[in-house]
């Protein structure tokens, strides 16, 4: 279980503030979109999810703790661009963070370690789509594929919560739609939660179980930098209560085998006659 | 159709290349006839016949004095005056440059320092050098050192800081402490910025070891040249310095093929 809680976190830069008392709750398995015009602090609230930048004022808490002030290992991220080392192959991205975590001086593991790790990098990237590809460097590969990898190389560290920066802005359309489909597929799987930072509506809409949108509440128009952003809409789009009754259909519908038409139509009192032929 | 557009065939192309060579050739050629058509004993522009004899003397000739073969022995000792002097300040450089680039408290440390020393002229502290190390080979490689390091540490400081951020956070994210993101991101990713930083250097390295040679020296390319001046024996300097050109062509195409195939995906295209 991952809950996330940002408790009246600012941003300022001198005299600028950038955001201003954001609070907010995130419950385990969520989908987190924040939306919101350009250069509004979208950004920087990824930033301080990840401690590449710190609150000035506030604190963020993971299951009851402060997140640590440089980023760790219980966060994983992909951005837009250079997510990936562009000197390892795709595997041997992929195969870093476990090695680095495995041995702190070489950084590097040997033997059976090496071989289980190496079994479970392939299978992860068999997962994402890129079995065919794992002794290309990156820059051989499309767009597309290096944000799988991105998501792969993040994902072998199994963090607690998974931050988006604009992952998909890259992209052609094609490509995103099917990226969404993955995304969406490894966040059911794995039961994880995501928070995704995207200026595009409909991809916030789409895969997002709740959508904030981050705007300035107030505006000075002489000191446009007076007043920071907070979030000035929060949005449930996938209920929890919808999406546990569709997992509970679905898990029904998986275990107990349906019944054959012609039973359920005698067993069914509550069925209007005309269902059944009119000769019975 | 525009000039930007047109393009040389192959074979016009090759014949591009050589013309200014052979138009260099044949200038020479030319003035030293008429000179040498003067005065049969001109040393100014001797004639090819004149080249040969003096690359035999030299190369395929015992000296009846020592018993070297002088240009072979002048290439040895200037290339490892340049291999020891490069491959000193390199190292170093890799160094500090990696430490400057990484570590905010390195940086004020020693950025600023590096960038005042990179501003002291090498050639001026020579005479400082030949005072404090003696006349012997130490002098001549702190020559090469100090000349080149200061522009190689910033250069390579530079490359680090040019590395994405996010590739750093990311590295973070994977849970890598500062030594392993320096041996596993940072430093593979700077060595082909390495290997060009020290061809960028080869130029200035070649400058210090002949101004050495030529103030003091037992012997080296440049301090061949420098002798030889005194009988103005143009068919000895012109051959030597067209064998420290090609030596210095060879040396830094060998480092680009080298860097080529150490590094393969440096030269990946963005795809």
């Amino acid at each position: 279980m991952v809950e996330i809680v940002i408790d009246k976190v600012w941003k300022e830069y001198g005299d600028t503030v950038i955001l201003e008392n954001v609070s907010l709750t995130l419950k385990d398995h969520e989908f987190l979109s924040i939306v919101g015009p350009s250069g509004v602090g979208k950004t920087t609230m990824l930033r301080m999810l990840l401690s590449q930048e710190v609150p000035t004022r506030g604190q963020i808490l993971i299951d009851g703790e402060p997140i640590a002030g440089e980023p760790t290992d219980d966060r994983g991220v992909v951005f837009q661009r250079y997510s990936v080392f562009p000197h390892k192959t795709v595997l041997g991205n992929v195969m870093l963070g476990p090695q680095w975590r495995g041995s702190a001086f070489l950084g590097m593991l040997f033997g059976d370690r090496r071989k289980a790790l190496r079994d479970r990098a392939i299978a992860l990237l068999e997962r994402v789509g890129l079995k065919d590809a794992i002794n290309k460097y990156p820059q051989q590969l499309s767009g597309g594929m290096q944000q799988r990898l991105a998501i792969a190389q993040a994902l072998i560290m199994q963090p607690k919560v998974l931050l988006l920066d604009e992952p998909f802005g890259a992209l052609d359309p094609v490509t995103r739609k099917s990226m969404h489909v993955l995304i969406r597929e490894l966040w059911n799987e794995r039961q994880m939660t995501i928070v995704m930072v995207t200026h595009d509506m409909g991809e916030a809409f789409e895969l997002g179980t709740r959508v904030i949108a981050i705007d300035k509440h107030r505006k000075d128009p002489h000191a446009p930098e007076r007043f920071g952003a907070g979030i000035i809409s929060d949005f449930e789009a996938k209920p929890r209560i919808v999406r546990d009754s569709a997992r509970f259909e679905l898990s029904r519908a998986t275990v107990t085998p349906p019944a054959p038409i012609s039973l359920i139509k005698r067993s069914s009192p509550w069925r209007p006659n005309r269902c059944t032929s009119p000769g019975s | 159709m525009r000039w930007i557009n047109a393009r040389p065939s192959n074979g016009a192309r090759l014949a591009l290349t050589l013309a200014p060579f052979a138009l260099v050739l044949i200038a020479y050629a030319m003035g030293s006839a008429a000179r040498l058509a003067d005065n049969a004993n001109d040393k100014l522009l001797p004639g090819f016949a004149g080249f040969a004899e003096a690359i035999n003397r030299l190369a395929f000739v015992a000296d009846p004095r020592t018993g070297d073969y002088i240009l072979w022995a002048d290439t040895l000792a200037s290339l490892l005056r340049l291999s020891a002097g490069l491959g000193i300040s390199t190292l170093i450089a890799l160094i500090i440059g990696l430490l400057i680039g990484m570590l905010p408290y390195v940086r004020s440390l020693l950025a600023p320092f590096v960038a005042a020393v990179s501003m002291v002229p090498p050639l001026a502290l020579l005479p400082i050098l030949f005072i404090v190390m003696g006349l012997g080979e130490n002098s001549k490689i702190a020559l090469i050192v100090i000349g080149t390091l200061p522009c190689m540490v910033r250069d390579l400081a530079m490359k680090v800081q040019e590395l994405p951020r996010e590739q750093i956070v990311k590295a973070q994210t994977l849970g890598g402490s500062t030594w392993q993101m320096m041996t596993h991101v940072i430093l593979p990713q700077i060595l082909p910025g390495l290997i060009n930083a020290v061809r960028l250097q080869l130029g200035a390295t070649w400058l210090f070891v002949i101004a050495a040679e030529a103030i003091t020296a037992e012997g080296g390319l440049g301090y061949r040249v420098f002798l030889v001046r005194r009988y103005l024996a143009m068919d000895v300097i012109l051959p030597y310095v067209i064998w420290i050109t090609l030596l210095a062509f060879l040396i830094d195409l060998a480092l680009r093929k080298l860097s080529a195939r150490l590094f393969p995906w440096s030269v990946l295209k963005e795809g």
